[in-house]
C-alpha cells in the first residue's frame, strides 16, 4: 500500500504547487485590499465600473458566438469525416487536426499577415474569424470521436421504424452525439472566454476582452483587483462545466478529454 | 414458384463483398404467416440475406418482391416490415415507452392511439409497468422484450429477427423461444428468423432454410430436414448423426460399414456411390450380438439426461454413435439393427477431385493456384487439361511449406472410419480430402499430390 501511494507523491506535489496553491492565492488576493486586510471592495470596484462590466459581457458574447459558429461548422465536418461513405480516407481527419500542431500565436500572427495581404481591415470580424479558426479542431474532434464510435445499428433501427434520413439525423444521431457536443462546447467556450492574445493581435488592441482586462490589471500591479476578475471568470467557467456535465452524464463514454 | 399466398419472394439474389460471394443466386418464396428460419454456420450469408430483405443492403443482382411488388429499390424506412436486432439497438436516450412509441410517433398517430398500442405491446411481452424505465437499466432479456415490442407495435406484415436470442443465457433463451412462438401464433404475421442454433430452428420454425457459403442447401419443414437431409452437410449440421460412405447396390439395397442393408430409396442405379445418414436414436441395440444385422463392442457410454450416448466400434473398423434409453457396459459385445426407413441415402455427385489446369511443361501442371509435378504427358505448354485426383490421394501437410499450395480446412465430417475434409486454398479453389489424420476447422495446411496419383486428360475444347 505505502509503496503504491509513494508513486503518486510527485504528482500530488505538482498539483499542490501549480494548481491548488495558485487557486488559493487567487481566492485570497481577490478578498484582500492593498494593505492585506479582508475586503469586498475589489468586487465592488468591478460592479461600479460600467466599462469593465461591458467588457465582461462582450467577452461572453464573443465566446458564445465563437462556440455557436464552431458547432455549426464543426458538426457537419465531424459528420462527414466519420461517415465512411462520404469520406474514405483518414487524410481529411489529419488535415483538420494538423493546425493544432502549430503554436496558437504563430497561427494568429499568420492570420494577421493573411488579412493584411488581402487588405481586410482587422477588427471584430477578424477577431471572430481568428477565434473560430483556432478553436474549431477542439469542437470537431470530440464530436468526430463519438460519431465514429456510434453503433450503426441505432441508425438502422431508426430507419427500420420508418425514419427518413432527415429524421434519423435529428432524432437519433444528434441526441446520441450530445456527449461529444457538450465536450466540444466546453473545450471551445472555456478558452475563448479567457483568451487575450488573439484579441490583441487580430484587432490591433482595439477591442478589449475580459482576458485582456485581467492581464492589464495584473501587469499594472493591481494584483487584488485582477485576482477578483479572474475569480469571476472562474465561476462562469465553473457554471458552464456543471451544465455540460449534467447533459453528458447519460452517456458514460463521452468523446473528449474532459 | 411464386404462389398467390407468398408475401416475400426472392429471385436470383446475389451479393459480392470484396472478393467473396456472400450470396449466390438465392431463390426463396416465403408464405404469409409462416415462421421461416434461415439457419447456417457463421459466414453462410443468412444475416446478409436478412439485411437485404430489411433494406440495409442495396440489392445489386436479382430482386426482392413483397406481396408481388418489387421492393428492391425501396429504402428501408418505406418497407412494411420491422427488425429485431441482435444487440437490440434500443435508443439509449429514450425510456422504454419512447423506444416503443418511436415508430408510431414518426407516423404522427394521435397520442391516445400511441398510448393504447404501447400499453398493449408491453402487456404482450409481459413488461407492463416498465414504461418509464431507462433502457440501460434493464436486463438482457427485458431489453429483448422491449426490442420485440418496438418492432411489433408498428403492426408490420413481416417481422425480421436477427439472432435475437444469441446474447441470452440458455434458460432465458428457452423461455423466450416459447414466448416468440406464442406471439407468432397470436399475431399470425410472417416471421423471418436468423439463427445458427439448429435446436432453436427445429423448435420454432414452420420452414427451415439451411444455408452454407451463400447458397441455400435445403428448404423444408423441421421434420423433413431432420429425417431427410439432402446432403452430408445438412445432416451433420442438424442434430447428431452417423454419416458413412455407401454404395447403392440396387434399388432398396445399400451397402455401408461392410454390411448390406435394406432401405427404401430407389432410382440411384446399380453400384452407385452414395452417402447414408443414420440418426443415433434410430439404431436398435440388442444384448445378443447374433440377433442384430451387425455387431460391435461398446467403447464408451455416457449418461445424457434422457438417454445414454454410446460409441460402438465394429470389427470392420467403423465407429457408430447410438442414443438409447438403456445403458450397455463398456467392453460388451452387442448386436445392432437399423430399420429400412431409418436409413437416409444421399446422392454423391463426385467420387474424386476434378481440377482444371494448364500445362507448364510436359510434366508440370498449373492448377488450384500452384504448379504440381505430374507424370510425363507429352502435352505442350499452355495445353488446358483436366486433372483427376482421388480424395484419399490428396495429402495434407502440417508444415505449410511442405505442400505445393497452402489451404485452410473449411469443413470436416467424421464418416465412421475416416474424415471427409473440404479445404479452401488461398486463391479460393476447393478440394476434397479423405484422411485418417485428425485436423481442426481453420487449420492451415499444405496440399501435396504425388505425380503418380494424378490422371491427366486434355480438356474439352469448350471448357
Amino acid at each position: 500500500m505505502t509503496k503504491r501511494s509513494t508513486l503518486a507523491a510527485p504528482y500530488q506535489i505538482f498539483l499542490v504547487l501549480f494548481v491548488v496553491l495558485p487557486l488559493v492565492l487567487i481566492l485570497i488576493y481577490a478578498f484582500m485590499d492593498g494593505n492585506g486586510g479582508f475586503t469586498f471592495s475589489n468586487f465592488a470596484t468591478f460592479a461600479g465600473q460600467p466599462e469593465a462590466i461591458k467588457t465582461f459581457v462582450y467577452s461572453i458574447e464573443v465566446a458564445v458566438i465563437t462556440t455557436v459558429l464552431c458547432l455549426l461548422l464543426g458538426y457537419p465536418a465531424a459528420y462527414i469525416m466519420s461517415n465512411s461513405q462520404l469520406n474514405r480516407s483518414s487524410i481529411t481527419v489529419i488535415l483538420f487536426i494538423l493546425p493544432m500542431w502549430i503554436n496558437m500565436l504563430v497561427r494568429t500572427l499568420a492570420t494577421v499577415a493573411l488579412f493584411d495581404f488581402v487588405r481586410i481591415p482587422l477588427g471584430e470580424g477578424a477577431l471572430i474569424f481568428g477565434m473560430v479558426y483556432n478553436f474549431l479542431p477542439f469542437m470537431i474532434y470530440p464530436i468526430y470521436n463519438i460519431l465514429k464510435k456510434m453503433d450503426q445499428s441505432y441508425i438502422e433501427a431508426a430507419q427500420d421504424l420508418g425514419a427518413s434520413p432527415r429524421q434519423v439525423f435529428f432524432k437519433v444521431i444528434i441526441p446520441l452525439s450530445m456527449p461529444g457536443i457538450s465536450s466540444g462546447v466546453l473545450m471551445v467556450f472555456m478558452p475563448t472566454i479567457s483568451t487575450f492574445a488573439i484579441a490583441e493581435l487580430l484587432t490591433m488592441n482595439n477591442i478589449k476582452l475580459f482576458g485582456t482586462t485581467i492581464q492589464e490589471n495584473i501587469n499594472n500591479g493591481m494584483w487584488n483587483y485582477g485576482a477578483a476578475l479572474a475569480l469571476i471568470m472562474l465561476v462562469i467557467i465553473g457554471i458552464t462545466t456543471v451544465f455540460a456535465d449534467s447533459s453528458s452524464n447519460r452517456e458514460e463514454d463521452a468523446g473528449g478529454p474532459i | 414458384m411464386a404462389g398467390k399466398d407468398a408475401i416475400i419472394e426472392i429471385e436470383h439474389l446475389s451479393k459480392v463483398f470484396g472478393t467473396t460471394l456472400a450470396l449466390n443466386d438465392i431463390n426463396l418464396s416465403i408464405k404469409k404467416g409462416e415462421f421461416v428460419t434461415l439457419l447456417g454456420p457463421s459466414g453462410c450469408g443468412k444475416t446478409t440475406l436478412l439485411r437485404h430483405i430489411a433494406g440495409f443492403i442495396k440489392v445489386e443482382e436479382g430482386r426482392i418482391l413483397m406481396e408481388g411488388k418489387d421492393i428492391s429499390e425501396v429504402p428501408p424506412f418505406r418497407r412494411e416490415l420491422n427488425t429485431v436486432f441482435q444487440r437490440y439497438a434500443l435508443f439509449p436516450q429514450l425510456d422504454v415507452y419512447d423506444n416503443i412509441a418511436f415508430g408510431l410517433k414518426l407516423k404522427k398517430l394521435p397520442e391516445k392511439e400511441i398510448n393504447k398500442r404501447v400499453k398493449k405491446m408491453l402487456k404482450m411481452v409481459s413488461m407492463t409497468g416498465y414504461e418509464g424505465r431507462d433502457v440501460n437499466s434493464l436486463s438482457g432479456g427485458q431489453q429483448q422484450r422491449v426490442a420485440i415490442a418496438r418492432a411489433l407495435v408498428n403492426y408490420p406484415k413481416v417481422l425480421l429477427l436477427d439472432e435475437p436470442l444469441a446474447a441470452l443465457d440458455l434458460k432465458m433463451r428457452k423461455d423466450m423461444q416459447i414466448e416468440l412462438k406464442e406471439i407468432h401464433k397470436k399475431l399470425g404475421i410472417t416471421f423471418i428468423y436468423v439463427t445458427h442454433d439448429q435446436e432453436e430452428a427445429l423448435t420454432l420454425s414452420d420452414t427451415i432454410v439451411v444455408m452454407k457459403d451463400g447458397r441455400i442447401l435445403q428448404t423444408g419443414s423441421p421434420i423433413d430436414i431432420y429425417n431427410e437431409p439432402k446432403n452430408a452437410f445438412v445432416a451433420d449440421f442438424i442434430g447428431d448423426s452417423n454419416i458413412y460412405d455407401a454404395v447403392m447396390i440396387e434399388d432398396r439395397r445399400v451397402s455401408f460399414c461392410g454390411h448390406e442393408f435394406e432401405c427404401v430409396d430407389e432410382g440411384f442405379g446399380n453400384n452407385a456411390p452414395a452417402e447414408v445418414v443414420i440418426r443415433p436414436e434410430d439404431i436398435y441395440v440388442l444384448p445378443n450380438p447374433a440377433a442384430g444385422q451387425f455387431t460391435g463392442v461398446v467403447r464408451s457410454c455416457t449418461f445424457k439426461g434422457v438417454h445414454y450416448e454410446m460409441f460402438v466400434d465394429t470389427p470392420e473398423g467403423y465407429e457408430v454413435m447410438i442414443q438409447d434409453y438403456n445403458a450397455f457396459e463398456v467392453g460388451s459385445e452387442i448386436g445392432m439393427l437399423i430399420k429400412p426407413q431409418d436409413i437416409q441415402v444421399m446422392h454423391v455427385s463426385r467420387v474424386e477431385n476434378i481440377f482444371k489446369g494448364e500445362m507448364v511443361d510436359s510434366n508440370h501442371v498449373d492448377m488450384i493456384g500452384g504448379v504440381f509435378e505430374c507424370p510425363q504427358t507429352g502435352f505442350e505448354r499452355g495445353q488446358k487439361v483436366t486433372v483427376r485426383v482421388p480424395y484419399d490421394k490428396v495429402d495434407l501437410m502440417d508444415n505449410v511449406e511442405d505442400g505445393t499450395v497452402c489451404a485452410n480446412i473449411d469443413f470436416l465430417l467424421y464418416k465412421g472410419n475416416h474424415y471427409a475434409i473440404h479445404v479452401l486454398t488461398e486463391d479460393g479453389y476447393s478440394a476434397r480430402v479423405s484422411t485418417n489424420d485428425v485436423w481442426d476447422k481453420n487449420d492451415m495446411v499444405g496440399i501435396k499430390i504425388l505425380p503418380g496419383d494424378m490422371t491427366i486428360e486434355k480438356a474439352e475444347e469448350n471448357d
